[in-house]
């Protein structure tokens, strides 16, 4: 009797640790396709966002590099290139006829040349720049400050984000685009880049500029960007997750 | 005497060599712990795969890879999967560099079987490493926090003088698969004891603190994370071998489960109960 009792705890012990195996690795997938469960998962982002916003004072600087520091090798990624002809007549002739429109909750929509923006006050910094698949590379940046530029077109009260358009399409049918709060859109170090390395930013680079935001992810840093809005919600553009990598399930708060 | 009285006598006996040996605080951390680790060890391994290489310092050149899997074309048109470390390059095909999945050859680092999701997916691989990311370090704080408090550290973790003296004896012990037994059984070896204090407050703490490093953010916010590790890629590289260092520990920890009484110690970490074996 005593004997039968711990085999048959021992049966079920052994027939529990099996099931629960299989199920941890078989039911893993299944879980990550659920909607229910994929939002629980997604709660640990906003825990991230909250603990590092507060952790992380709003004009904490990403940390700036030497000159020696600068990478040999920067992999352009996402797009490349633009199978575009209006963009690659543009890229032609240096991107003269370009112009970045900045509309949505502003009070003096704007469209700037790149020359006017070569003109506004400017920030060179030497950054790390993190890719989301885990490599990293070290490169110059010089471009206009966000900060002063939207100070210039007049953020109305109820603006929220800027949503930046791009003109690469990295999925048939889907623009890139990105977004960011006031947080980033005023710290310091983001700028809209036009020299990457002392030279003109290239066309694998995102020419004529692409967005800087030092303390996120290379994602956010979208390139080719053609215009800027000024939205109070993320909701109605794309697919209302804020980017085209965000609508396909990576994290909007990119700083992890 | 008739058997039945017999039987209770033994069992009055058996109990009588029973302890209490693990406190419920630390059961429940050691089975969150455990469920945080397989997770974080298979959708860690999901995020390795969207980048096959490991640095040291800031930059991520190819040139300069420590580690580096992938798959290359053999002379005769089949492809083969590769494992380099330094200047060593394995064939590691089937397993790392190119492996099957669903039957299908694939160019991926780890494998399906051990990656969360099996597919890839680095979005939702993101996703489960930092929700039980989070659930592994708030149970691990608490955990501390008991230990510090409640004396478990002083009283079962720290390795007497005289335990530490006889660490020569203790390791030929173990190599003979001998086990402490009757008063040296209800307290942790010294072995036990450096194994787990290694763990608790070396590998698992690095283990967190170069993960944080990886974060743009958190770099930002504490400049000498990045310092003390030499780069964002030394973090993640250090974040790889941590992970290496606890998987080799569970191996043998298991290892020492299974041979030194599996029901025993299962029983011990679920209901807190151990049983000491009598002395010879």
């Amino acid at each position: 009797m005593d004997i039968r009792s711990k085999l048959s705890r021992r049966g079920f012990l052994t027939r529990l640790s099996a099931a629960g195996g299989a199920l941890l690795l078989g039911g893993c997938d299944q879980l990550s396709q659920s909607p229910t469960f994929r939002d629980v998962l997604s709660k640990a982002e906003g825990v991230t966002q909250g603990v590092q916003r507060f952790v992380l004072s709003q004009r904490a600087m990403a940390h700036e590099f030497r000159e020696s520091d600068i990478s040999a090798y920067f992999k352009p990624n996402g797009s490349i290139n633009i199978d575009d002809a209006s963009y690659q007549a543009q890229a032609k002739d240096g991107f003269s006829q370009w112009r970045l429109k900045i509309d949505g909750l502003v009070a003096r929509p704007a469209e700037l040349s790149l020359d006017e923006l070569r003109r506004m006050p400017s920030r060179t910094q030497i950054t790390r720049h993190d890719c989301v698949e885990g490599w990293s590379a070290i490169g110059k940046w010089k471009g206009a400050q966000f900060g002063p530029l939207l100070q210039s077109v007049g953020l109305k009260p109820e603006a929220r984000y800027l949503v930046f358009h791009c003109a690469d399409t990295l999925e048939p049918g889907a623009k890139y685009y990105e977004s960011i709060d006031l947080i980033d859109a005023f710290h310091p170090q983001t700028i809209l880049a036009y020299d990457m390395n002392d030279a003109a930013l290239s066309v694998p680079h995102g020419a004529p500029i692409r967005l800087r935001v030092e303390r996120q992810l290379g994602y956010k840093h979208a390139k080719y960007v053609m215009g800027i809005e000024a939205v109070s919600s993320l909701a109605l553009i794309g697919g209302g997750k804020g980017g085209f990598w965000e609508d396909r399930g990576y994290e909007w708060y990119a700083g992890i | 005497m008739d058997a039945q009285s017999m039987d209770a006598e033994q069992k009055l006996a058996a109990q009588a060599n029973v302890i209490y040996r693990h406190t419920l605080p630390v059961r429940l951390t050691h089975w969150v712990n455990v469920l945080c680790l397989i997770i974080l060890l298979m959708s860690g391994l999901q995020i390795f795969n969207a980048h096959t290489h490991l640095y040291f310092g800031n930059s991520s050149d190819p040139a300069h890879a420590v580690l580096s899997m992938g798959a290359m074309q053999k002379p005769d048109g089949s492809y083969a999967g590769q494992t380099t470390i330094g200047n060593w390059t394995f064939d590691t095909t089937g397993v790392l560099g190119l492996s099957r999945d669903a039957g299908q050859l694939e160019v991926r680092g780890f494998p399906s079987w051990i990656t969360l999701p099996s597919y890839r997916d680095l979005a939702t691989g993101r996703r489960w490493h930092f929700f039980f990311a989070w659930l592994f370090v708030i149970n691990g704080l608490i955990y501390l926090a008991y230990t510090f408090l409640s004396g478990h550290l002083r009283r079962d973790l720290a390795p007497s003088g005289r335990q530490l003296g006889s660490i020569g004896h203790d390791v030929v012990q173990h190599l003979k698969l001998k086990f402490p037994k009757g008063e040296e059984a209800k307290h942790y070896n010294v072995l036990q004891k450096l194994a787990y204090l290694a763990v608790i407050f070396v590998l698992l703490p690095l283990v967190v603190l170069t993960g944080l490093t990886m974060s743009p953010g958190l770099d930002a916010a504490f400049p000498f994370l990045v310092e003390i590790f030499g780069g964002r890629q030394s973090a993640r590289t250090v974040h790889f071998l941590c992970a290496t260092g606890i998987v080799l520990f569970v191996f043998v920890h298991v290892a020492m489960v299974l041979i030194s009484g599996v029901w025993n110690n299962m029983r011990s970490m679920i209901t807190g109960r151990y049983r000491i074996e009598a002395a010879e």
